[in-house]
């Protein structure tokens, strides 16, 4: 590790003492920073390009270079930052942090959230630029949609939506009240889906979902540079079927409250001053009476409850725009499984499958944009954090001290994390280089995990309380050229990462699960590489018509030379859009190249090669104040059945699909 | 009376306790209850003594019973020096016979209680009952008493009586956990030779190879299991890995000092079951 901030901090210094010689002007256009990656959410200044407005959160994030959404369903979507699964990133809402209540995965936090709760989601590649805490991948923050203080004035948005392939309803309505000293957004939205049908028309069952979310924000002027603002999401889906999955979900609900007091233009040197207060409450109760054959009927809930804060101050002092985090927070995570022997006489078997961990979680975060010339910018960024578990359940402590025996209840950890990042802009040629070092402590089903069912490679899991830190240094390379006809914009990101933790068999240990493969117990690789690349061609053949193009890969491999699973074959994007005034139209065809670098030891299966072709239109109607959109098009035109790397257990896409958006803004 | 002797003894009792009370410095040890976890299962007269015996749930059980018992005196003291044997037997329609009895001492830190083990393996019924004769001494002088019991079949199997491949009948009998844990338990067992019907003599170092199960969910294993070997108490100890709670079946082998399997079969895909097991449910 030390070798490595060595060679980060030369490979920074350098530039830096080379350019310390020009005079140095302070940049005023010091907050891009080619680094973090933002996806544009919210409706009301929506540019017609969505493909489809009103699809899910899911389908926003996936549009996303550093992006790949793991799919066991129709709903609820794994975010993978850089090909890394979601323990390696930071995914919060707001600032906030949640953890999700299912040990399988089927609730990740971007599940309890609606695209009109959202403005934008700010992605952070690897542990640079991250405040949000320890991380390796990344990290992705949703950012709320609010208003803000201004002349009276009341608006609105009124949506529907159909889609008929699943029958998908989404209806939706949210209206802002804006006054000098208060503004409040509301919003609820809804969703029902029935199963969809895979190209071929074959149905997929179990992947019906319905889903409600309401939310609020509501803030008070206390002075002309501070106000207070509370927010509230309740989010509640229910009846979700997992088709990748051998269980489905009744019902999976959380509440997200805030309450944030914000200070402007302190000083001239501190500009923001926030803190925030939050609390989240998730509960996941799977199901499984939907399923007509299962070898044992059980019960799975789980619960999730996290208490947090943070407190952020932002400055400028001359050439340095700096950032100040200090964060903290408490989990508390419990999953149980009750089976229900055949036998009725018998009594239910009963486990933690979480065993009731507190997680407590403190860290401090510095950030420091340098602004060395109007060329030359440099960002530094130091966090550490102090990261505490503690089995709080004495049935859980005892269930796992049978893998673990002396295990002791609680264990501390130091999580450090360094990035120094370069960007030079050009007239037309903007390139960057950031270094960087981060660590996290295992997951609570990593760390604690009780005969957690992965139904990819079919092994019961046991969490390690035992593992080291997970280490990575990462280095990402941009180099974007924006011309008048061409814009260009290349991304490469490699990561060696050190005592990488993944499942390994445990020979002679036999699995709890029926028909099971095995045991797989959390442990660390001696290292892992992840290398992923992406490219961005945007060609304006003339001042109406763009042609985009968009390719990605990746490549993850294990120390013990395998196949890391869920990483992305090369697939490609490449569409046609004619724009005209309030109407556009697109057409587009996407893709992937065969699948050969699959992890067969992760249960992946190849994947021979697919496109698939998908048209739009949309015109904006404005009278007076008011406007309406609508938007309708085909995905999947030729009813192609085809089933991508990020489809759990290769559960196929969608077939042919037509949809219709209508939005109203007043 | 008998009444009277209990206020009497509530009254010193609670007298005791406000002299210890009063008294931070003094050093005597607060009495203890003697029977403290333990319930009434039986009760045998004789002439001169009225003996109580206590289980843990006040019944008899086929599998190891941890038997106490004082012996009372017509006024109502309890014999604090008797000396005692006990011999259980079974009076079926066509013979009798004994089943395994350890030797009966004072049971720890009591002072009038005594206390042993019997392994009842099998149940009285309405034509075949068990009936338990104590011998003792007090002072020189020896006494007997007998009577019936009752022996209820315990709801699970925790004793098995087998014939080894040596033709030597052995009698097998779960003796902890008494309440599992999803955890490590610790996991005893008591193992018996008959040598005539009415002689049972312990066996030792032996091992005996456990493999619990779930039946009810695909016959799954557990880890953490540690085989039974002899301890200084002369029972067998060894770990016991339970992942949930449930049905388990603890299946067995036993194997004699040069390893030879006398009894039970590996469990595999093939063989559910060993042909001897003991059961738990929790």
């Amino acid at each position: 590790m030390y070798r490595f901030i060595l060679w980060l901090v030369l490979a920074i210094s350098t530039p830096l003492a080379l350019l310390a010689q020009k005079k140095t002007t302070p940049n005023k256009d010091t907050a891009h920073v080619s680094m973090e990656e933002v996806v544009v959410i919210s409706q009301q200044n929506l540019s017609q390009k969505m493909e489809k407005p009103l699809s899910s959160l899911d389908n926003y994030l996936e549009k996303s270079s550093l992006i790949n959404m793991v799919r066991r369903g129709s709903y609820a979507w794994e975010p993978f930052i850089n090909g890394m699964s979601s323990e390696r990133s930071v995914i919060t809402i707001d600032g906030m942090r949640i953890y999700g209540a299912c040990t399988d995965k089927m609730d990740p936090v971007t599940s309890y959230v609606e695209i009109t709760n959202l403005a934008k989601a700010n992605i952070h590649s690897g542990s640079a630029g991250t405040l949000g805490g320890a991380t390796i991948a990344g990290s992705l923050d949703l950012v709320r949609k609010k208003s803000y203080f201004g002349d009276t004035q009341w608006k609105g948005i009124a949506f529907t939506g159909f889609e008929t392939n699943n029958r998908q309803w989404i209806a939706g309505a949210g209206t802002s009240i804006i006054r000098p000293r208060f503004y409040m957004d509301v919003d609820a939205t809804g969703r029902k889906a029935e199963n969809y049908a895979a190209g071929g028309q074959k149905e997929v069952l179990y992947s019906q979902y319905a889903k409600y979310n309401v939310s609020s924000v509501a803030a008070y002027r206390l002075g002309e540079h501070r106000h207070v603002e509370a927010s509230l999401i309740y989010d509640h889906a229910l009846d979700v079927g997992y088709p990748a999955l051998p269980m489905d979900v009744a019902t999976a609900k959380a509440f997200i409250g805030s309450v944030e007091y914000v200070q402007h233009h302190l000083s001239p040197t501190i500009l923001l001053s926030k803190t925030k207060l939050y609390y989240n409450d998730v509960t996941h109760i799977m199901d499984d009476t939907k399923r007509p054959i299962v070898p044992i009927r059980m019960d799975m809930p789980g619960w999730s409850k996290t208490a947090g804060f943070y407190s952020v101050l932002q400055g400028r002092v001359a050439i340095h725009e700096w950032n100040a985090t200090l964060s903290g927070h408490h989990n508390y995570s419990l999953a149980e499984m009750t089976m229900f022997s055949n036998d009725s006489t018998r009594k239910d078997m009963f486990m933690l499958t979480w065993p009731g961990v507190n997680t407590d979680y403190g860290d401090l975060a510095l950030k420091d944009i340098i602004a060395i010339n109007d060329d030359w910018k440099a960002t530094v960024n130091i966090g550490v954090g102090v990261h505490h578990n503690k089995i709080a359940n004495t049935f859980g402590w005892e269930s796992l001290q049978i893998f673990y025996p002396g295990l002791k209840q609680s264990k501390t950890r130091i999580l450090k994390r360094l990035s120094a990042a370069m960007e030079h802009k050009g007239e037309q040629l903007i390139y960057s280089l950031a270094l960087a070092y981060g660590e996290r402590a295992p997951s609570v089903s990593e760390g604690y995990g009780f005969y957690l069912f992965n139904s990819s490679d079919r092994f019961d899991y046991i969490g390690n309380p035992w593992m080291k830190n997970e280490k990575s240094g990462n280095a990402t390379l941009t180099a974007t050229y924006a011309g008048a006809k061409l814009s260009v914009k290349l991304t490469g990101a490699y990561f060696y990462i050190k005592d990488y933790i993944i499942g390994k068999i445990q020979p002679g240990l036999s699995p709890m699960t029926i028909g099971g493969n095995g045991i797989k117990r959390y442990e660390q690789l001696p290292h892992a590489t992840i290398f992923n690349s992406a490219l961005d061609v945007n060609y304006y053949l003339t001042e109406k018509l763009t042609w985009s193009n968009r390719c990605s890969y990746r490549r993850g491999i294990g120390s013990d030379g395998i196949n890391l699973p869920l990483m992305q074959p090369f697939s490609y994007n490449s569409g046609l859009t004619y724009a005209h005034s309030s109407f556009t139209a697109d057409a587009n065809v996407s893709g992937a190249v065969k699948h050969t670098a699959y992890s067969a030891d992760y249960g992946e299966r190849p994947l021979p090669s697919y496109a698939v072709i998908n048209l739009s239109a949309a015109k904006r109607f404005a009278f007076k104040q008011q406007s309406l959109l609508v938007k309708a098009g085909v995905e999947n035109l030729l009813d192609t059945y085809y089933t991508t790397f990020s489809d759990w257990n290769r559960v196929p896409r969608m077939g042919r699909n037509f949809f219709i958006n209508l939005l109203w803004n007043y | 009376m008998l009444f009277q002797i209990k206020k009497i003894s509530f009254a010193l009792v609670w007298l005791s306790l406000l002299f210890v009370a009063c008294n931070k410095t003094d050093n005597n040890p607060t009495p203890v209850n003697e029977l403290e976890g333990l319930k009434q299962a039986a009760v045998i007269t004789n002439s001169t003594h009225t003996i109580t015996l206590y289980t843990a749930t006040g019944t008899f059980q086929t599998g190891y019973n941890a038997i106490y018992f004082q012996v009372k005196k017509a006024d109502g003291s309890l014999v604090k020096n008797a000396t005692a044997t006990w011999t259980p037997m079974m009076h079926m329609m066509s013979k009798s016979h004994s089943c395994p009895a350890s030797a009966i001492t004072m049971k720890p830190q009591a002072t009038a209680t005594y206390g042993g083990h019997i392994i009842f393996q099998m149940p009285s019924n309405s034509t075949e009952y068990w009936e338990l004769s104590l011998s003792y001494t007090i002072d020189g002088v020896s006494y007997t008493a007998t009577s019936q019991i009752t022996v209820a079949a315990s709801s699970h199997q925790v004793v098995t009586s087998f014939k080894g491949s040596d033709s030597v009948r052995y009698i097998l009998a779960l003796v902890a956990p008494t309440q599992p844990k999803v955890a490590i338990n610790d996991i005893s067992a008591a193992l018996y030779k008959m040598e005539t019907m009415t002689r049972f003599v312990p066996v030792d170092k032996y091992t005996i190879m456990i493999d619990p199960r779930m039946p009810d969910m695909g016959n799954h294993s557990s880890p953490g299991n540690e085989h039974l070997v002899q301890g200084a108490d002369k029972l067998y100890h060894g770990k016991l890995g339970l992942t949930m709670t449930g049905y388990w079946k603890i299946n067995l082998q036993l194997l004699d000092t040069a390893a030879h399997t006398l009894k039970g079969e590996p469990v595999s895909d093939a063989n559910p079951a060993s042909s001897i097991y003991f059961e738990l449910e929790f």
